[in-house]
């Protein structure tokens, strides 16, 4: 018996579809076991017991091919409960035959799970495909569709424009006014697509957890959580179109012909330091001057106007690390020991779930000294918990990181952010 | 400002000069079928040496990327030295893993591999190893690993203690005209280094057959902007 998938026209295919969508509307029927078998008839004997078989209305085929003449195949759909008599017959009058559709259902499976990958646009967040890489239009529509479903728990703030005038979205998760916060970025480096993806991720776990996970609920009851999915839209629209190891902003440097400022070095502490370059064309290009990129500007802006927030997670890949300030300067930050000790909770929790190594300690001592980054002026603020996250993996695909390891990759990290989440609920300061 | 002494393993001292080590190894052990990764390191420390230079003494563990994570993990150690010259110059190393002999053989497929693409017929050209989102074929994947072995060359000659380079992917690859029975393939490789965080691409023809393992015949490395200068070293 020869599964001949590939022997059926496309047109069988959407006949098929059609089929099954008219059923499936107009009665809930399902095709399990249902079969589409091909005849060969070798004589006129044999096609005219293939009319006389047509004719049995009880067994419910339908064929595809009627039988006309021994050199034309004759294609029928048999449903499941027929087949039993349908190959009685035909083995007993020696009629060949093959089996062109071992199982109808499959198919018809297999072919939603195409359709909705392959959907541009999903209904809602639970058919958002979140085992993909999207393009900033699909996870714009994301946040909009996700505040439209949770509009008594989420909003969208525009904190600002992006140097190509693209708008600087935040989710806001807030149960009550007036309380502190908690921030989380990603993709303030655009070419680190794992995190824009675990993100999405984030902010469906958020809504989805809230009310059925204490630990979160909690969190949410006292504090509001800020999420900006896409820090560096203009980067990542670029990694898209043009440069798929594009790093920085797109903003245009008077008097080179190099492009971008890298938003990671562009903070107001220990700004111009070696740990950054002051040539435009290096990937870390601290800019002109403190704050000159908007995508910074913006979250700047925000921070201060905000004042109560409490946790800073900037996020980044790869190279499986937590890290914690300074990048400036060696100095040690003042509350390094509880910093440390809430990274080893916090890498703990993460490594529990798929055994994920991750190393943690210092952004100056355990990555190298990097001037003018996010987490550094976020410390300065006063936000204790200020911390940089680099994801997977640890060099094997990098930046080209395998869309099967998003949702893995998404949920240990959460593990991890819900580790500093409950630590700073539970020490309030 | 360079310690010296003992190293904290998980700091990027320690982990920089690792990576050197790994890459060594990968020109020496690293075939279409196997290539090496730090997992991690267990000890190290550094010391300035009389000739003018940095010794690095390391005890860390590797795996076989192809055996992925249900791989053992083999044991070495090494002695990294990062000359202090006017102009750079290589690294050098010296590297023992325990039990490298011992580990699955992959003569089948290597076998199996070469004689398929050996014939005067083939003509493999591809681009884009992996693709933006990670996806490599099947069919692709002794040709990434050929490409990041001997990328690794290029990666073990470049290396300094304030680089640590990873092959951010393949641009392409193409079959040369077999000479001397050693399959001939043109890499275009893009190396991705942390501490500056740049993309490099080098330009690169290599030879592979079972018995003589992975050589490099030429490297150039190739501006990715019309404008771009050479970057220091």
């Amino acid at each position: 018996m020869i599964l001949a998938r590939k022997f059926y026209s496309s047109k069988m295919k959407g006949l098929l579809v059609l089929t099954a969508l008219f059923v499936a509307v107009f009665g809930k029927k399902t095709f399990e076991g249902d079969q589409v078998l091909r005849i060969t008839a070798k004589n006129e004997a044999q096609i005219f017991l293939l009319k006389e078989l047509s004719e049995q209305e009880h067994l419910g085929l339908d064929f595809w091919r009627e039988p006309v003449h021994e050199s034309l195949p004759v294609d029928v759909y048999v449903p499941f409960h027929s087949l039993q008599a349908v190959r009685v017959f035909l083995r007993y009058n020696q009629i060949q035959y093959n089996v062109m559709i071992m199982d109808v259902q499959d198919l018809l499976d297999d072919e939603e799970r195409e359709m909705v990958k392959y959907r541009t646009i999903p209904r809602s967040t639970d058919d958002f495909v979140y085992t993909a890489y999207h393009d900033l239009n699909s996870i714009y529509s994301f946040m909009d569709m996700l505040v439209a479903e949770n509009s008594n728990l989420v909003s969208k703030i525009v904190i600002g424009q992006s140097y190509e005038n693209r708008p600087l979205n935040v989710l806001k998760f807030s149960t009550g006014a007036n309380r502190p916060g908690i921030w989380f970025d990603t993709g303030i480096h655009s070419r680190e697509w794992v995190t824009q993806a675990s993100g999405i991720w984030f902010a469906k776990k958020i809504v989805t957890d809230y009310g059925r996970d204490p630990v979160l609920t909690d969190i949410l009851n006292n504090y509001d959580i800020f999420l900006e999915i896409i820090a560096n839209p203009d980067g990542f629209v670029y990694t898209h179109s043009n440069d798929r190891m594009w790093r920085k902003t797109r903003k245009p440097n008077p008097g080179s012909s190099c492009v971008g400022v890298d938003p990671n070095r562009n903070w107001e502490i220990g700004f111009g330091g070696p740990g950054a370059s002051s040539n435009p064309c290096s990937q870390t290009y601290h800019g002109p001057s403190v704050h000159s990129e908007p995508e910074v500007k913006a979250i700047v802006d925000f921070v201060k106007s905000h004042g109560k927030l409490k946790a800073f997670v900037s996020i980044h890949s790869y190279s499986q690390m937590l890290l914690y300030p300074y990048g400036y300067t060696r100095t040690s930050a003042k509350d390094q020991v509880e910093l440390h000790e809430l990274a080893r909770k916090a890498v703990s929790e993460l490594q529990s779930l798929h055994n994920t190594a991750y190393t943690y300690g210092s952004v100056i001592t355990t990555i190298y000294q990097a001037d003018g980054i996010t987490v550094d002026w976020t410390y300065e603020q006063g936000i204790k918990y200020s911390y940089t996250f680099e994801l997977r993996d640890t060099g094997r695909y990098g930046f080209l990181l395998p869309a099967d390891q998003i949702i893995p990759t998404a949920e240990e990290t959460w593990l991890a952010l819900m580790a500093i989440m409950e630590h700073t609920k539970n020490n309030p300061y | 400002m360079a310690s010296t002494g003992d190293l904290e393993p998980t700091h990027y001292p320690a982990r920089r000069a690792a990576q050197v080590a790994l890459h060594y190894l990968n020109t020496h052990h690293g075939s279409p079928f196997r290539v090496f990764g730090l997992q991690q390191v267990h000890k190290a420390s550094a010391e300035d040496v009389a000739a003018g230079g940095r010794k690095y003494k390391l005890d860390f563990s590797v795996t076989d990327w192809g055996s992925g994570s249900a791989g053992p993990a083999l044991r070495c150690s090494a002695d990294v030295l990062f000359p202090r010259t006017e102009r750079h110059s290589a690294p050098e190393v010296q590297l023992h893993c325990e039990a490298l002999h011992q580990i699955n053989s992959t003569a089948q497929e290597e076998d199996a591999f070469y004689q398929k693409y050996i014939s005067p017929d083939s003509t493999v050209s591809a681009r884009d190893i992996p693709d933006s989102f990670g996806n490599m074929s099947e069919e692709m994947q002794p040709f990434w690993r050929l490409a990041r072995v001997a990328a690794s060359f290029i990666m073990l000659r470049e290396s300094s203690e304030n680089t640590e380079f990873n092959m951010a992917k393949v641009a392409s690859v193409t079959q040369q005209e077999s000479s001397e029975e050693q399959l001939m393939l043109e890499f275009v490789v893009l190396l991705h280094d942390f501490p500056s965080q740049e993309i490099v691409q080098w330009k690169l023809l290599a030879s592979w057959s079972p018995d003589r393992g992975v050589r490099v015949l030429q490297t150039e490395w190739q501006p990715r902007c019309p404008h771009a200068t050479k970057p220091p070293n």
